[in-house]
């Protein structure tokens, strides 16, 4: 079954993408902080599973009632520290994003630098439910299987959130219009906190998935930052079904190009397509309007 | 003009050395031997460089203090102390650390960084600073022409072409014993995996196999899924992929998830590492890899407890164990002529030297006879081929099916 398999390791690699972005998508979107730091908290959360399962054989899956709580705090905590000066000195939403690249830019030493400090810059690796499971005659390994389900999980779920609460039509607002949301009574700091932080559980909750499958180490963290972006972009500023989209569009080129032209021209398709969809739709593919 | 009040980061890292080096410092104050190096402690080169390289520097450098310092010409002793940079795994930073630590710091010797392309890209200014520069992770097609150029570096892996002869002529041994001739390769795009293919598709057409699949990735893939799958629908003989650290655990990973059981498994870099072994553990046997050594070599089992000792790791069994043959080779050629940099190159290039690897010995420069094929073999990585080096031993084969999980 040739093309079941093209397509499921597509989907699979896709949900995988998506949820490695959900996270940036939040703080980028809603709380406006484009967070180079963000593979650095990516790979954080792949150590934390790691040390939690060599040490104490804690599942990953247990790992993540861990990992996402501690880094809520962790994220709300920087927030309020480090990305509120800036917020409130940044005089447009431009001016903001300079500054908070570059602070996220330092960040990001800090936190690559505490990584190398504790656990050297070896690969870590372990194996963690890799066993085979058959889908309509194409095999699959359980633990991407669950990494991908559980990205198209989380989004479904965000959207939701963002879409039927009341607290996610405050996020939405705050994305949307972060000058107007307060005069109808939104607290947009403490919101952008919330997002800021929430998409730092995620990033954790990704890092975590993604520490069963694949070899990392203390280095990494920019891969992930680039992808996150990449899907981010495509997938339209803020929007978590569009990250799920985009992500599974790029997982599916990446597989499709890997059976039918060259599995060495999987980057460059992926570039192709991220290029052609911006020049198409500058703001992604569910972005808003220009602003 | 403003004056930079905040400490250099040189500065801040210079301060740390310092003091964690304080107590041997003291001692060696009246003349410790400088040895400056570059190494990449951070980006994606960090991986390699921690595995291989650092670990056995430091190694190196405690071993020589414990023992009173680096031996001299007339039993005297010097303490040794490191200068050491981090390259943030880029070329250039490479070299201007290089053009530092011999204008500034003005070190007596260098040692050199991680990767093939760090080592060509440090190579004219250890030349023209008249550096003995012992190269060990440093593997292109081109030595001869580049030794002929810089005199002053020593090769101690040799060309790609023989680290693939090596192999088609081990798999060649294996016709008689039922292997088929049809092959699937899979290779990493970037200067090695392509040095690799290209010298393996010639060595197995000559060796009279069929290439039934020839695939390629970008550097740092590590969802190979379609490969792996494609490679399951042809059945191959054999499976050999030319790949780093990353994709190697992958590769071996979605192997097993698929069901791919060729006769013989081959990955190449990151087969030798302990971490495979950690990963896989029984699932490993029958692996095939680059690298292997003589385990039953007692220096190399001394090396391995001594490493496990003071790194707190394993060493793995290729480019480690090379990396420390190289310091093995230095030290002995100082012990005889000096610190004089002319006299240890004409030294090395002219004697054999006794190391954990066994004796070294170059011709034109270049190391040979060397270990390239490897084998888990009960947990052990050890070495197949070439069997006129000796102390290897025979393949497990057919390769054992993946255990179920």
């Amino acid at each position: 079954m040739f093309l079941v398999d093209v397509i499921l390791s597509g989907l699979i690699l896709g949900g995988i993408y998506a949820l490695v972005a959900m996270g940036l998508s939040l703080q980028y979107g809603v709380a406006r902080i484009m967070n180079l730091a963000y593979g650095e908290f990516t790979i954080a959360g792949s150590f934390a599973a790691y040390l939690l399962f060599s040490a104490s054989g804690l599942s990953p899956i247990l790992a993540l009632a861990v990992a996402m709580p501690l880094s809520f705090a962790l994220n709300w905590f920087i927030y309020r520290l480090l990305m509120t000066p800036l917020v409130r000195r940044a005089k447009s939403p431009g001016a903001l994003e300079v500054d908070s690249i570059l602070a996220t830019f330092g960040l990001l030493f800090v936190v690559q630098g505490i990584m190398l400090v504790v656990f050297g810059g070896s690969y870590v690796s372990y194996s963690y439910l890799a066993v085979p499971v058959d889908i309509i005659g194409s095999t699959v390994a359980l633990n991407r299987l669950l990494a991908a389900g559980i990205a198209v999980a989380i989004a479904l779920g965000l959207t939701l959130f963002l879409m039927r609460t009341r607290i996610g039509t405050a996020v939405r607002a705050v994305s949307v219009n972060p000058a107007a949301a307060p005069l109808v009574g939104i607290d947009t700091t403490t919101y952008a906190a919330f997002a800021f932080a929430l998409g730092g559980a995620l990033v954790a909750g990704s890092g975590v998935l993604v520490s069963m499958f694949l070899t990392f180490n203390a280095a990494m963290g920019v891969v992930f930052t680039m992808k996150a972006l990449i899907v981010v972009i495509m997938g339209g500023v803020g929007n978590i079904f569009g990250a799920l989209v985009a992500g599974l569009i790029l997982g599916l080129a990446e597989a499709l190009t890997a059976a039918f032209l060259d599995s060495g021209l999987t980057l460059a398709v992926n570039f192709a397509l991220f290029l052609g969809i911006l020049l198409v739709k500058p703001t992604g593919l569910f972005g808003k309007a220009a602003r | 003009m403003t004056t930079r009040l905040t400490p250099s980061r040189r500065a801040v890292v210079g301060g740390i050395a310092a003091t964690t080096l304080a107590a041997p410092y003291v001692r060696a104050q009246a003349g410790a031997v400088k040895i400056g190096f570059s190494i990449s402690k951070t980006g994606p080169n960090a991986g390699g460089a921690n595995v291989t390289t650092l670990p056995n520097y430091q190694l190196w450098l405690k071993e020589t203090n414990d023992a009173g310092g680096l031996k001299l010409p007339g039993g005297q002793r010097r303490m040794v102390e490191f200068v050491e940079y981090d390259d943030r795994s880029q070329s250039e930073e490479a070299v201007r650390n290089i053009e530092r630590l011999v204008n500034q710091d003005k070190v007596d010797l260098l040692f050199p960084p991680w990767g093939t392309a760090m080592n060509l890209a440090v190579a004219p200014s250890f030349n023209r600073g008249g550096f003995p520069h012992l190269a060990s992770t440093f593997f292109v097609e081109r030595q001869p022409e580049l030794v002929q150029r810089w005199n002053n570096m020593f090769l101690f892996l040799d060309r790609p072409s023989t680290a693939i002869t090596a192999l088609t002529d081990l798999l060649a041994t294996l016709k008689d014993k039922g292997l088929g001739n049809t092959v699937a390769l899979a290779s990493v795009q970037d200067q090695f995996g392509l040095e690799l293919v290209s010298a393996a598709r010639a060595g197995i057409a000559k060796a009279g196999f069929q290439v039934v699949m020839d695939r390629q990735y970008p550097p740092g893939t590590q969802d190979l899924a379609p490969i792996i799958s494609e490679a399951v629908r042809l059945k191959p003989d054999m499976f050999l992929a030319f790949s780093y650290p990353p994709d190697t655990l992958a590769l071996t990973e979605q192997a097993r998830i698929g069901g791919l059981n060729p006769k013989v498994f081959y990955t190449a870099v990151g087969t030798a590492f302990p971490l495979y072994k950690q990963r896989f553990g029984a699932n490993a046997e029958g692996v095939m890899g680059i690298g292997g050594v003589d385990v039953t070599n007692p220096k190399i089992r001394d090396y391995i407890a001594r490493h496990n000792r003071i790194v707190g790791r394993e060493p793995d069994r290729w480019a480690s164990t090379t990396t420390y043959s190289t310091l093995e080779v230095l030290s002995q050629a100082i012990e005889r002529v000096g610190l004089d940099k002319a006299a240890i190159i004409k030294d090395i290039g002219a004697n054999s030297f006794e190391t954990i690897l066994g004796t070294i010995k170059f011709d034109k420069n270049q190391r040979v006879d060397q270990w390239w094929v490897g084998q888990w073999q009960q947990g052990e990585f050890v070495a197949l081929a070439p069997t006129k080096v000796g102390g290897t031993k025979a393949p497990v084969f057919p390769k054992p099916a993946w255990p179920t999980a």
